[in-house]
């Protein structure tokens, strides 16, 4: 009959903590990352990017590049000014808001450092790249704006001198006057007490571990784009917009994916370039990026200053919050860019309950490269300004910061709640959460020994922060996004073919770039189908094998990826039902479908497995009439409301006073994610996000210098953390599922990068704060925090010189003989 | 990224090094470890005409003992200079800078005099050689010359090998007494370059501090000995406030730069600390 492996009894797949069925090709390379593609007669483009953070091109010469061995075109953004449209924003977040156009390729005039002027196209890559060098551009000088504070200023030198000022958008949301909360003006002139601060969210930048990379491939009048991108569905709906080669004439494909973080999820001037540059030769083009341009010209996330005012009376009942935000766009409007800091204006509530609540935002521009989406994506700045702000009115009302929590925070019994904000968190336990992660970290102990050490005035001072946060996850409802004026819909695709042998081929629309769908995927259809989890293939990535999709950001890929495969193994095994009455000659009243059979109740030994049936119909000589001759299906999820993870982040900190030097002591977290399919795959993911939410906090920063050069031009300035430089974490969950989805999962892809942050910074404070110091700006630089200490503020700018230690930045002019051995 | 076109050489003696670096052109690199080079030239900062690759040099590598000095070949890799017994006998101060440099990889590839030539502020060795008055051995095309660690580093990344000719060996002499030593490193993360460091080497005598030498990391354009924090330990009781009184002289004409690590005040800051840092651990207080 069937080659299947026998399903050995009914232990369930999901909870199973499974080794990722992906992982060995991921880790050792051996697979296809877009940079291994060749095609035959495949030409290398490189491209030419400004060195200056605003200027009108006066003249570009690319006569002695296109004479250089090896090149087979140069084009400018004269050349492709026609033909390249502009790159599309999918978020106007209101109706007025100013988008002022995004080429791929400038034409007259940079808007920031690394901005493409010109395309070398050559036989092989280093040809290419020899050939930049080669291309001169004259750059009459515009003013640079890069300061959001000045740049909304009244007579501001402007970014784009075609519009009235640098403001993008101004976007409210007022719990007032939509019906969600009291008037927010009231509870701030009742209140008894009002604290006031100014928090920064520095730039950061997704630093993703596999370069962008774009491979077109032209064949008649179609095109197949291989690229490393997050969203190869929305991609080729966008390509296809922008440069009018029809969308059923373009295939888009992600192959393996290394990371994205967010940072892959916007169409690209490069892709928009590769392909426009095939269709004009009529060869394979492929661009690869350096990291160096990577960290330039791929998007950054993050720059926000914000100014939180939070109300209470006396006894810490929290009575108002305001919240004015500038959100620093760049110089152009990518996918979702103003988007990002609206995912956050639902959610600086956090978990409490605010009666009233008003939320303003202004999206400026500057003479940087544009921001976009980056892990979280506006709830981690949320929630770095709710938690930190609980911890300064704690401190204003004499209160432990936990207890002011607790008392504000919605209580288990009150789900589902409806925030201030309008939203309605669907299940959780704030309390018993925090419970566990207090017991984790052994706080009574730390709090002692930090009692003891501020007796002693150790030099090493210890502190701890608190963050219990929320998230809205499973992006997303398509009528929600509609009511927000997003250009898509948030539902997602999945059908599953069920193949001869009783295989079975699982197509996602939901693409991975690392996140080990192709685990999961496999033991959520090994337990609804009742088939072994090694019989599962997951297919994905690809317009053409998975037509349908909407790709992976927001924590959504279980909750909403995940669910439609579920659905779509329940409409299988309601097909199957049919063949198998047929053929058991039984009602389909009469069947138990379990562990993959279908059995006849009451006749023991009448039974028929699922995969039999996929051959029983693939050979298709006896089967029911009226109904076609097939088991496979499709389902299309869209949910009815986000998910809302929560948890409760708890972090010792020491702080050597005398240098500034912080270190984390202890680390813990617990977090609720509903339904864990794969244990092992959410402690990665909890860990992956600490590591990078502590990043913000401690480590990274996007750092322009007075002209607009980015100074953090290499991974020596740009710090990312490595394993050494992190502590132990002590991880624990408590589960509630989610109602909203047929898994119960909520979404754990960013929640610990949202959750860790505050409770970084909120550490460090503790540790000082009665040293006089309230604030120091991220990341927590060892000179910060001994200037805040010593000097009093926040700790100030870093100089934006580079360091010594051979690091670059983009004035760095190419080709000058150092004097390095 | 990929470097402007080169030519390439690889002697296998010193002398067809020399050779090679007379017949290189205009513009000649010489390839070590390769870890502060290749970075520079795949950025295209660096664009030498000819590189002469030192791995099949053998002569350059190893460590020997040779009367009262420990002779380092040039070409000695950070992780076998770790794993040398010699160096953890008599040198421990240079097995501790050399543990704290870069990562693994990085200490495989890179090598002791490589990193002593690049001479960048922020390396740790260069502050060691300086603390513990090494001597480098360079041979040219008049022969061999040797100097000491004072004339050897002249600016920043640049020492006193010119044009034409190579560092061969470095010779750290062998300490007399009973000796202490410590490197303190001050940076953000593990694989990081210094913001500062301090390599501090200290002799004590019937419970005093007979003579200390300190080299300063990332404190100026060169490696820097802290003389007046030397002065002051001379003769000094082996007390925390004796040390703590010397390390205070520790950014005494120093003239660090503003970076996005560090300020210059704060790097001098930084160097009086780790200083009374490095000499208590060192004089075992």
């Amino acid at each position: 009959m069937t080659a299947v492996e026998e399903r050995t009894g009914t232990e369930k797949e999901i909870g199973k903590a499974r080794r990722r069925k992906e992982d060995a090709r991921l880790i050792t390379g051996r697979t296809t990352w877009t940079d291994n593609m060749v095609l035959p007669g495949m030409l290398h483009l490189a491209v030419v990017r400004s060195p200056v953070a605003h200027a009108r091109i006066a003249h570009v010469d690319v006569s002695a590049a296109q004479e250089a061995p090896g090149v087979v075109a140069v084009l400018t953004g004269r050349d492709l000014a026609e033909e390249q449209g502009s790159l599309p924003c999918a978020w106007p977040v209101t109706p007025d808001m100013v988008n002022p156009g995004h080429p791929s390729i400038a034409v007259d005039q940079v808007n920031h450092v690394g901005e493409a002027v010109a395309v070398i196209v050559a036989r092989s890559k280093a040809a290419a790249q020899d050939a930049v060098e080669l291309a001169d551009v004259d750059y009459e000088p515009l003013p640079v704006v890069l300061d959001m504070e000045q740049a909304v200023q009244d007579g501001a030198d402007l970014v784009h001198d075609h519009l009235e000022s640098n403001t993008s958008y101004h976007f409210v949301f007022d719990a007032g006057e939509a019906g969600t909360g009291a008037d927010t003006e009231q509870a701030f002139a009742d209140a008894d007490v009002v604290v006031s601060r100014r928090f920064v969210q520095q730039r950061l930048i997704p630093a993703f571990m596999e370069p962008r990379s774009v491979v077109v491939q032209p064949q008649g009048d179609n095109y197949t784009m291989w690229s490393a991108t997050q969203i190869p569905h929305i991609l080729r709906v966008m390509l296809a917009m922008v440069t009018g080669v029809p969308e059923h004439k373009l295939r888009v494909i992600a192959p393996d994916v290394g990371g994205g973080f967010g940072g892959k999820i916007t169409p690209t001037p490069e892709e928009v370039l590769s392909l426009l540059v095939a269709r004009r030769l009529g060869k394979p083009v492929k661009w690869t990026e350096t990291r160096s341009e990577s960290l330039m010209t791929a998007h950054h996330g993050r720059d926000q200053i914000q100014f939180i005012d939070i109300a209470a009376d006396r006894e810490g009942n929290v009575t108002g919050l305001k919240v004015r935000l500038l959100a620093d766009m760049g110089a152009y409007l990518r996918l979702v860019t103003p988007g990002v800091p609206v995912l956050g204006a639902f959610m600086f509530n956090g978990i409490y309950k605010f009666p009233a609540y008003r939320f303003e935002c202004d999206g400026i521009f500057t003479n940087k490269v544009p921001t976009d989406a980056y892990r979280g994506a506006g709830r981690p700045e949320a929630t770095f300004a709710i938690e930190r702000i609980m911890d300064e009115l704690a401190a204003e009302l004499g209160m432990d910061p936990l207890e002011l929590r607790r008392k504000n925070w919605i209580r288990a019994e009150e789900f589902p709640f409806t925030t201030v904000a309008g939203l309605q968190y669907d299940s959780g336990d704030y309390e018993t959460a925090t419970q566990q992660a207090l017991e984790l970290l052994g706080y009574d102990e730390l709090r002692e020994e930090q009692r003891r050490r501020r007796e002693s005035n150790d030099p090493v001072q210890l502190g701890i922060g608190i963050s219990t946060f929320t998230e809205m996850c499973g992006l997303a409802p398509s009528r929600v996004l509609g009511s927000l004026s997003f250009g898509a819909g948030g539902w997602e695709h999945a059908s599953i073919r069920m193949l001869p042998t009783g295989k079975v081929e699982v197509v996602t629309g939901s693409t991975p770039h690392g996140q080990g769908h192709e685990t999961a995927w496999s033991q959520l259809v090994a337990d609804s189908l009742g088939v072994p989890f090694e019989d599962v293939e997951v297919l994905h990535g690809d317009t053409a094998i998975s037509s349908r999709g909407l790709d992976t950001y927001g924590s959504r890929s279980l909750v909403v990826g995940g669910s439609a495969v579920v659905k779509a193994a329940d409409k299988v095994i309601a097909k199957a039902r049919r063949i198998a009455a047929h053929l058991l000659e039984a009602s389909e009243d009469d069947l138990d479908f379990a562990d993959g059979k279908f059995s006849v109740r009451g006749t023991p030994g009448a039974s028929l497995g699922i995969q039999e049936i996929a051959l029983a119909i693939f050979a298709a000589h006896n089967y029911p009439e009226g109904i076609e001759p097939s088991i496979d299906a499709e389902a299309t999820f869209d949910p009815e409301n986000f998910s809302f993870p929560h948890g409760t982040h708890l972090c010792a900190m020491e702080v050597d006073t005398e240098t500034g030097f912080v270190k984390i002591r202890k680390y813990a977290c617990v977090d609720d994610v509903g339904t864990i399919v794969n244990p092992l795959i959410v402690e990665g993911q909890v860990h992956g996000g600490l590591a990078q939410g502590i990043a913000q906090a401690l480590y990274e920063e996007a750092v322009y210098d007075a002209d607009g050069n980015l100074t953090t031009g290499t991974f020596v300035d740009y710090l990312v953390p490595a394993a050494s430089d992190l502590p132990h974490f002590d991880t624990g969950n408590t589960v509630h599922t989610a109602p909203g989805n047929p898994i119960g999962a909520k979404g754990v892809g960013e929640a610990g990068c949202i959750a860790s942050t505050p409770a970084v910074v909120n550490a460090a404070l503790d540790a000082v704060r009665h040293l006089g110091v309230s604030d120091i700006r991220m990341p927590l630089t060892p000179e910060r925090v001994w200037r805040a200490i010593h000097a009093g503020g926040d700790g100030g700018d870093r100089a934006s010189a580079r360091t010594n230690a051979q690091a670059v930045d983009s004035s760095d002019a190419p080709s000058t003989t150092g004097g390095a051995r | 990224m990929i470097p402007a076109p080169f030519e390439y050489a690889r002697p296998t003696t010193v002398d067809e090094v020399l050779q090679a670096l007379a017949e290189g052109g205009e513009d000649v690199k010489v390839l070590a470890g390769g870890q502060s080079l290749i970075p520079v030239m795949r950025l295209r900062l660096a664009a030498p005409e000819t590189v002469v690759d030192l791995g099949r040099v053998a002569e350059l590598r190893g460590v020997r003992e040779e009367d009262d000095a420990i002779v380092v070949g040039a070409m000695t890799t950070h992780s076998d200079v770790l794993a040398d017994p010699l160096i953890r006998q008599y040198a421990p101060l240079v097995a501790e800078a050399t543990a704290t440099v870069a990562d693994r990889q990085v200490r495989h590839r890179g090598t002791f005099g490589g990193a002593l030539v690049h001479a960048d502020p922020a390396g740790d060795l260069p502050a060691v050689a300086l603390a513990l008055d090494a001597d480098f051995v360079i041979a040219g095309p008049e022969g061999r010359r040797t100097i000491g660690a004072s004339e050897f580093f002249v600016d920043y990344l640049t020492t006193a090998v010119q044009e034409g000719e190579l560092l061969v060996e470095v010779r750290l002499p062998k300490l007399a007494g009973s000796w202490g030593m410590h490197y303190a490193k001050f940076n953000r993360v593990a694989q990081a370059w210094s913001i500062v460091a301090v390599a501090a080497a200290v002799r004590r005598e019937d419970g005093r501090i007979a003579e200390a030498r300190i080299g300063l990391t990332n404190m100026g354009p060169t490696p820097l000995r802290a003389r007046q924090v030397e002065e002051a330990l001379a003769g000094a009781e082996a007390t925390p406030e004796a040390v703590a009184a010397a390390a205070a002289h520790a950014a005494e004409g120093t003239e660090p730069s503003s970076d996005l690590n560090a300020q210059a005040d704060y790097r001098q800051h930084l160097a009086t600390v780790l200083t009374r840092r490095a000499v208590s651990t060192a004089a075992g207080l």
